[in-house]
């Protein structure tokens, strides 16, 4: 296989953006594959399958790939023949389609690394896919001639060509008539016209002298597209444009025609040729087919949120600083500092709400993997997702790909148990893995459940104890020991599989998760389940804080947490015996949690009934009482990762800048009541733990 | 040879022989399109397409301008001052009815 030797930057990004694509429509194929059932006829995912395979077809056409092109081809064969009802999906033409679509990603990625596929690769999915087409189509080898594309190209030049035509408002200025050039149009062949209101005003603002419409249509003719341009020659200026050439309709006049007279929706609804059009082309018909997104470099985003994040910052110092002025009880310029301060923080939302994704692109990955792992391990498996459309930082979506596949990996095949053990335990043969996500304040929570046996909690303190992790003399609750499958180099399968426990453990998981900002939990109940849950926050660029005074200094508490603040009676506080203080509030006793013992921060109150104790809840729902000294008021923040900038800290999930130019640092509550355990214990042991500040 | 072309496909023509004559015909005619040259004494055709564009009945008649292959930045003043739309001389019958058709279908 020979790639051409253009070499020039154009083609680069041609191959480039191909790969791009590429990396969508397998995904999306993937996903389609996964809600596909034996013995349906889902039409729609067959034909969202087909589309994938072709148009990733199209493009390896085009850059000579033609290991790709012709496996492609095959494979598009047998979907064919699948949607059009000529072949049943029975089970072993899942499990074939399935297999191709993985010989096929491997192609594309051989294909993007540059690398040429062995002529053998795949064969024998190939060849299965030829047994499966049946007689007809005698199996051949799985490298075709490069030649082989084109002899398929219909005899007919009729074309099928996209055209979105987008007026400027002032086109009617000069006396254009849309209406005109539509007509013109149709005399160029088959016209199916779509019109687009959206720009339509509301009638109050209604301008009958603007042009607002806009229209999007799909002409199948053999003229050129130069001679489309041609009818649009005198409005070229006033309007904006795309004549795209579309997947060329075979000679199906059956299949194309409905598609046409259905003049609302112009779609080709399955193009089963090769498309003759170049990748920068069918990039664009598949992209302008959708006006509705763009694709924007990610570097170019980040600087955005950056630049914004800075202008957050700028606008909060700026607003101080007025409010230390002598002006600063002037309405008017109060009233435009509230505006900015709005504006900014509306501003920011719309820039963080670009990065924000649905989980969906990593859910859709596991209703596959739980297919082919149960399949490996011969175990019945059904996954239930629920909140795929839950939005999430798009770097968020990148890292958890690793740690969900991982969990349900392993929960698959050390969560569920066999058929036999399930229906002795009294439990249905199928094993059901509940995949979730919902947002919980600036929080994502994805669980991963398993209605399996639940950690086995002797084996788990025999292994532990065996590697060294834990002494064997200590105590350890039943959460401590559930805890431990996040030990580094920890696993507990008996016997390490194909399919999972091959060094890499939930400790990796873990770690990834931190990473994020997050942490992942786990409950288990014997002989019921065992459940994950990652707490990970939305975003890693901006927080809704409570800046609190403690002596000096200034920390930040995350404000989704915060329940109330108060200041507490006599009356409410209750030293406990072994050490450490409650506070009763209504009914219920909440440990106090001194953050000046924490931090060690001197200076700062140190009886509660003196300073403020602010309420939080923890993720795992429990509460604290968080002893500050005074609250300062709330702001939004933007977070500056000590990771990056310096070295993690326990206790400390990041820092801000604050108005006033110094910086504070953003608490992790989630860490605090084993920091000052041990703070607590520190100082115990030297001397009487209120004297620690004194 | 306009005017014969567009007789022959059945369009009644009135003609003149400058911008400022057109502008007298305008006054008092109400027509569906507007054909001129650029080059003409007394009043050019930029002109008269900015006069006709600045007001009047027939501030949304499609207007097209006569133009020489080589009169691009023609084009672009004719274009800027109202006009619709062109034609490039020379030019056949045929090209003169297919572009006025695209304006102002018969």
């Amino acid at each position: 296989m020979s790639t051409p030797t253009f070499g020039s930057d154009e083609l680069a990004q041609f191959r480039r953006t191909f790969f791009e694509e590429c990396t969508e429509l397998l995904a999306d194929l993937e996903e389609r594959l996964g809600a596909l059932v034996v013995s349906s006829s889902d039409v729609e995912s067959l034909n969202a399958i087909f589309r994938a395979v072709h148009s990733v077809k199209a493009g390896a056409g085009a850059f000579g790939y033609t290991v790709l092109v012709g496996f492609a081809h095959r494979f598009e064969a047998l979907l064919d023949r699948l949607r059009d009802g000529k072949a049943e999906l029975d089970e072993r033409t899942l499990v074939s389609l399935v297999a191709a679509a993985d010989v096929f990603s491997a192609l594309v990625d051989l294909a993007r690394q540059g690398e040429v596929p062995a002529d053998d690769f795949g064969a024998d999915v190939a060849e299965e896919l030829a047994i499966l087409l049946g007689s007809e189509t005698a199996p051949r080898p799985a490298a075709r001639s490069p030649g082989s594309a084109a002899e398929e190209l219909p005899a007919s030049k009729e074309k099928t060509y996209r055209i979105i035509f987008r007026p400027n408002a002032e086109l009617f200025r000069r006396a254009n008539e849309p209406l005109y050039l539509l007509r013109e149009l149709k005399t160029l062949g088959a016209l199916a016209v779509d019109c687009d209101l959206s720009r339509l005003p509301s009638f109050e603002t209604f301008n009958a002298d603007d042009s607002y419409l806009g229209w999007t249509m799909t002409l199948r003719s053999d003229c050129s597209p130069d001679a489309i341009a041609e009818v649009f020659e005198f409005v070229d200026n006033e309007c904006v444009l795309t004549i795209a050439e579309a997947d060329a309709t075979e000679a199906k006049p059956d299949e194309a025609a409905p598609a046409i007279a259905a003049s609302s929706k112009p779609t080709i609804v399955a193009p089963s040729s090769p498309s003759e059009s170049k990748p920068a082309e069918s990039k664009s018909a598949g992209k302008t087919g959708s006006i509705s997104s763009i694709r924007v470099d990610l570097y170019r985003v980040d600087r955005l949120v950056n630049m914004v994040g800075e202008l957050v910052i700028a606008q909060a110092m700026l607003a101080q600083q007025f409010i230390e002025s002598r002006d600063h009880d002037d309405p008017a310029a109060n009233q435009g500092f509230e505006h900015l301060a709005g504006l900014t923080r509306e501003l920011q939302e719309c820039v963080m709400a670009i990065r924000m994704q649905p989980v969906k692109s990593v859910f859709s990955r596991m209703p596959r993997l739980v297919r082919d792992v149960g399949h490996k391990t011969g175990k019945d498996v059904r996954l239930e997702m629920a909140g795929e459309q839950t939005e999430v930082d798009k770097t968020v979506i990148e890292e958890l790909a690793d740690p969900l596949t991982h969990m349900i990996r392993n929960a698959v095949d050390h969560g569920i148990e066999d058929a036999e053990v399930r229906l002795a335990a009294g439990k249905p043969a199928e094993g059901v893995i509940r995949l979730s996500a919902q947002h919980a304040g600036s929080n994502i929570l994805i669980h991963v459940e398993d209605d399996g046996a639940g950690l086995d909690r002797d084996r788990l303190l025999a292994k532990a104890t065996e590697k060294g992790i834990v002494s064997a003399n200590v105590k350890l609750s039943g959460e401590e020991i559930d805890e431990l499958i996040f030990a580094p180099g920890f696993s507990t399968a008996a016997a390490v599989t194909d399919v999972s426990g091959r060094g890499v453990g939930m400790d990796v998981v873990r770690r990834n998760v931190q990473a994020l900002g997050g942490r992942v939990q786990v409950t288990s109940t014997a002989g019921k389940g065992t459940r994950f849950t990652l707490v990970i926050p939305l975003t890693l660029a901006v927080l809704d804080g409570m800046v609190v005074a403690v002596g000096w200094e200034k920390y930040i508490l995350p404000l989704t947490s915060i329940v109330e603040s108060f200041r507490p009676g006599r009356g409410q506080i209750r030293v406990i015996p072994g050490g450490g203080e409650v506070v009763s509030i209504r009914g219920e006793f909440v440990r106090l949690i001194h953050l000046a013992r924490v931090f060690g921060v001197s200076e700062a109150v140190t009886d509660p009934c003196e300073g403020l104790v602010v309420l939080i809840e923890l993720a795992n729902g429990s509460k604290l009482g968080v002893v500050v000294d005074e609250l300062i008021g709330q702001q939004q923040v933007v977070i500056k990762s000590l990771q990056d900038n310096y070295d993690p800290v326990p206790g400390i999930s990041g820092a801000t800048i604050l108005g006033n130019g110094r910086v504070a640092l953003i608490v992790d509550i989630e860490e605090l009541t084993r920091l000052y355990d041990r703070n607590v214990r520190i100082a115990d042991a030297t001397t009487r733990p209120m004297a620690a500040n004194a | 040879m306009v005017s014969y072309t567009l007789k022959g496909a059945g369009f009644e023509v009135l003609e003149a022989e400058d911008g400022l004559k057109a502008l007298g015909i305008l006054a008092n005619h109400r027509v569906d399109l507007i054909i001129t040259d650029i080059n003409m004494p007394n009043m050019d055709g930029v002109t008269l397409v900015k006069r006709v564009r600045a007001g009047g009945p027939h501030v949304s008649t499609p207007i097209l301008i006569l133009t020489t292959e080589s009169g691009d930045d023609r084009k672009a003043s004719g274009k800027a001052a109202g006009a619709t739309g062109w034609i490039v001389k020379p030019f056949a019958p045929e090209k003169l009815l297919s572009v006025v058709n695209k304006v102002c279908p018969a």
